[in-house]
């Protein structure tokens, strides 16, 4: 009672160092990026003959896919060198793989359905490449459900690098599924397409023209500048946290 | 007198669960031989402790030596010279007292033949040897305890940690427990014990370490004094 | 300082079993599980003959996933409640041994269950399951469930929901098995071309083996604090 408080208003402030100069600069090339490849896909590029406008959704589709991966590539790595190092920064990097990820498999199931009602007259079918890009994002739900339920940080870390570490194998066999189960109906535009494929199209230069910046944009500096953005956001809300209980326990 | 040598050896180790610190940075040293007595109130970090001394987790700092070995690097020469006896019996209910003797005498890597001939002497030991057959799950919480003291010493280890071992038991039981104890440190091992019952520090005990909220607050032999009155202001 | 691997491994199966030898705990609530899905599903797909018959490697995978869930978190809150992980931990032995150890027996007690269940299904749906390569397939698969399931399950039960997390943790990630699993025991039930099924087979050896080697390092990880 009429005690002192230990902790100052000032202490309350959480670190606000400000944002780095390379994080800033790769801000606006990733917008001016999204806004130029937009321009490129949706308007530069010619209209396909046989399929038209919805063509072009593919722009956006299947480099949503590269940079989930990178992304989810990214929670690996990060897992990886947690538990060697033990450094929360790089659990952290896997906690915004995860997210950053996750986001950009839903937006590539989401542009394959709408692509899909028109070519294949139907919006999900269980094909094997869809079937395991399904299970793909499941599994990176799955993830945050586990970590949402585990209390002890240090465990939480270590228990989510072995989970991210698991995980990516369903990214591997979404991305090579192709090769092992062929009647798959899903095109492959790069290489050679299933004999069973349904709505595929030629790759001319136009195509390359549009998808090669929009793939460069979604597999590096899409995944990198979000995860950047949401590692520093997690930098704050645990500091945040420790303050709380810093707070509470005194 | 001479000194003991050093066993245990702990130094500015912490512990933090979730962002709440459970140890901050504590040291002290036990001398080979040495009986503790660890006291503090609930949640003041003495089951953590014993667990990391156990090489049941990772201080996140700080320095653990016992024997020599450190830890994490060299847990598992700690471990081999670890018995612990922890608030839960540690025991598999479906198996006999023998069968988890067993079992844990094989972890230790002990032989089969040592096996034996040391479970029916540790059983004789505690007066088991009639229920050595039944399952664990049919003993009561004194027996249950003893076994868990036979499981904690098969292995003839140097350092034993024991964890509230005197919650659930009787008078009857807890004294058997005291005297085992005695006989205990009479081979030369080193006891750390915790407890929050200050009535119950056997008469063996040398030396007692006080845990206030992640840190020791006190830590000297015992001799006359009163516990009571150390562990008041100690803990406050 | 080490106890020696094997040794290990050995006292862990030898200890698993004889526990379940005497309560039949696991086995016996697998295996009622079992028979309850099977069933259920039976009932469930009787209106049309043809389906009950498509659908019977369908109904065999899902229940040896459930079955495989239901007993790795009941044999993981058996380690738990009396601390008997605890004390394994404490020794001086290896974190793979024991996730060897715990896996084998797991396994172990799941096939039993498989294996009662594939002339079970054979009478109830009428498709013939006694074949080698089914009854090989079976057992790649439940290895697989258990491999994984061993991990994950010592994982779950030490979050603040215990039991409820392990399916949720699991499924995504044995996925690929069940997919691969169905597919090569339905190209069998079905008298398909070797080429079709051997292709699904061999990618759930792969898998197994991949995901086995994966668990047997992370292990550790896993029941340090």
């Amino acid at each position: 009672m009429g005690e002192k408080p230990k902790l100052a208003a000032s202490d309350l402030q959480i670190e606000r160092r400000p944002q780095p100069r390379l994080l800033r600069i790769l801000t606006v090339i990733t917008a001016l990026g999204f806004a130029g490849s937009l321009y490129l896909g949706l308007a530069a590029a010619g209209t396909d003959i046989l399929q038209g406008e919805i063509q072009r959704i593919f722009y956006i589709h299947m480099p949503s896919f590269f940079g989930a991966f990178t992304a989810f590539g990214l929670t690996l790595v990060g897992g990886l060198i947690y538990l060697a190092r033990r450094r929360e920064k790089w659990d952290r990097i896997a906690l915004a793989g995860v997210e950053v990820g996750l986001a950009f498999s839903l937006i590539n199931l989401l542009t394959g359905s709408i692509w899909a009602r028109p070519i294949w007259n139907t919006w999900w079918t269980w094909d094997p490449r869809l079937t395991s890009a399904a299970i793909m994002c499941l599994t990176y739900a799955a993830y945050l459900m586990l970590r949402a339920g585990i209390d002890d940080l240090d465990r939480r870390r270590a228990f989510m690098s072995v989970y991210g570490i698991l995980a990516f194998v369903t990214v591997l066999i979404t991305l090579f599924i192709i090769r092992i189960v062929p009647e798959t109906i899903h095109p492959v535009i790069v290489g050679a397409s299933p004999q069973n494929a349904q709505g595929g199209f030629e790759a001319t230069s136009g195509v390359v023209m549009a998808l090669i910046p929009s793939l460069l944009l979604w597999l590096i500096f899409m995944p990198l500048t979000l995860m950047w953005h949401r590692v520093r956001l997690e930098n704050r809300i645990e500091a945040l946290n420790r303050l709380k209980t810093q707070a509470l326990s005194e | 007198m001479t000194e003991a040598p050093v066993i245990i050896e702990v130094e500015r180790m912490s512990k933090v669960y979730g962002s709440l610190p459970a140890l901050r940075g504590i040291n002290f040293r036990v001398r080979r031989g040495e009986f503790v007595v660890l006291l503090g109130a609930n949640g003041s970090g003495k089951s953590t402790l014993l667990r990391l001394l156990s090489g049941l987790g990772k201080p996140a700092a700080g320095l653990i030596r016992v024997g020599g070995w450190e830890m994490p690097g060299e847990a598992m020469a700690v471990r081999a010279q670890i018995g612990l006896v922890a608030h839960q019996p540690l025991l598999y209910e479906n198996l006999t007292a023998r069968e988890n003797l067993d079992f844990y005498g094989a972890l230790y890597g002990m032989g089969r033949a040592e096996r034996e001939g040391r479970i029916q002497e540790l059983l004789r030991e505690l007066g088991l040897l009639k229920r050595a057959d039944s399952l664990a799950r049919t003993f009561s919480r004194g027996m249950k305890q003893r076994l868990s003291i036979a499981r904690a010493t098969l292995h003839q280890p140097d350092v034993l940690l024991l964890d509230e071992p005197y919650s659930g038991l009787d008078q009857a039981a807890a004294e058997l427990f005291d005297a085992m104890l005695a006989a205990a440190t009479g081979e030369g091992r080193t006891i750390i014990m915790s407890t929050h019952q200050l009535t119950r520090i056997p008469e063996a005990a040398e030396r007692a370490l006080v845990l206030s909220r992640g840190r020791i607050s006190f830590d000297d032999a015992i001799g006359r004094r009163d516990m009571n009155a150390i562990y008041r202001s100690a803990s406050a | 300082m080490k106890t020696p691997f094997i040794t290990s491994v050995a006292a862990i199966i030898k200890k698993d079993l004889r526990a379940e030898f005497r309560a039949r705990e696991l086995v016996s609530l697998m295996g009622l599980f079992t028979l309850l899905s099977v069933l259920v599903f039976s009932f469930a797909l009787e209106l049309d003959r043809e389906a009950r018959e498509e659908a019977v490697s369908g109904v065999l995978w899902v229940t040896l996933i459930f079955a495989s869930i239901l007993g790795l978190n009941r044999g993981m809150a058996q380690e738990r409640d009396q601390g008997g992980l605890d004390a394994t931990l404490a020794a001086p032995v290896s974190r793979s041994a024991i996730y060897l150890g715990k896996l084998l027996g797991n396994f172990f007690f799941t096939a039993i269950v498989a294996l009662v269940m594939l002339p079970l299904m054979t009478v109830l749906y009428g498709k013939n399951l006694l074949d080698a390569w089914v009854i090989g397939t079976t057992v790649i698969g439940v290895f697989g469930f258990a491999a994984i399931g061993t991990l994950l399950a010592t994982l779950t039960v030490q979050t603040r929901a215990r039991e409820a997390l392990l399916p949720i943790a699991m499924l995504p990630i044995v996925l690929p098995f069940l997919l691969t699993a169905v597919r090569a025991t339905t190209g069998l039930l079905n008298g398909a071309v070797e080429r079709e099924w051997q292709s699904s087979l061999g990618m759930l050896a792969a898998i197994t083996v991949i995901y086995f080697v994966m668990c047997l390092l992370l292990y550790r990880y896993v029941v340090e604090e």
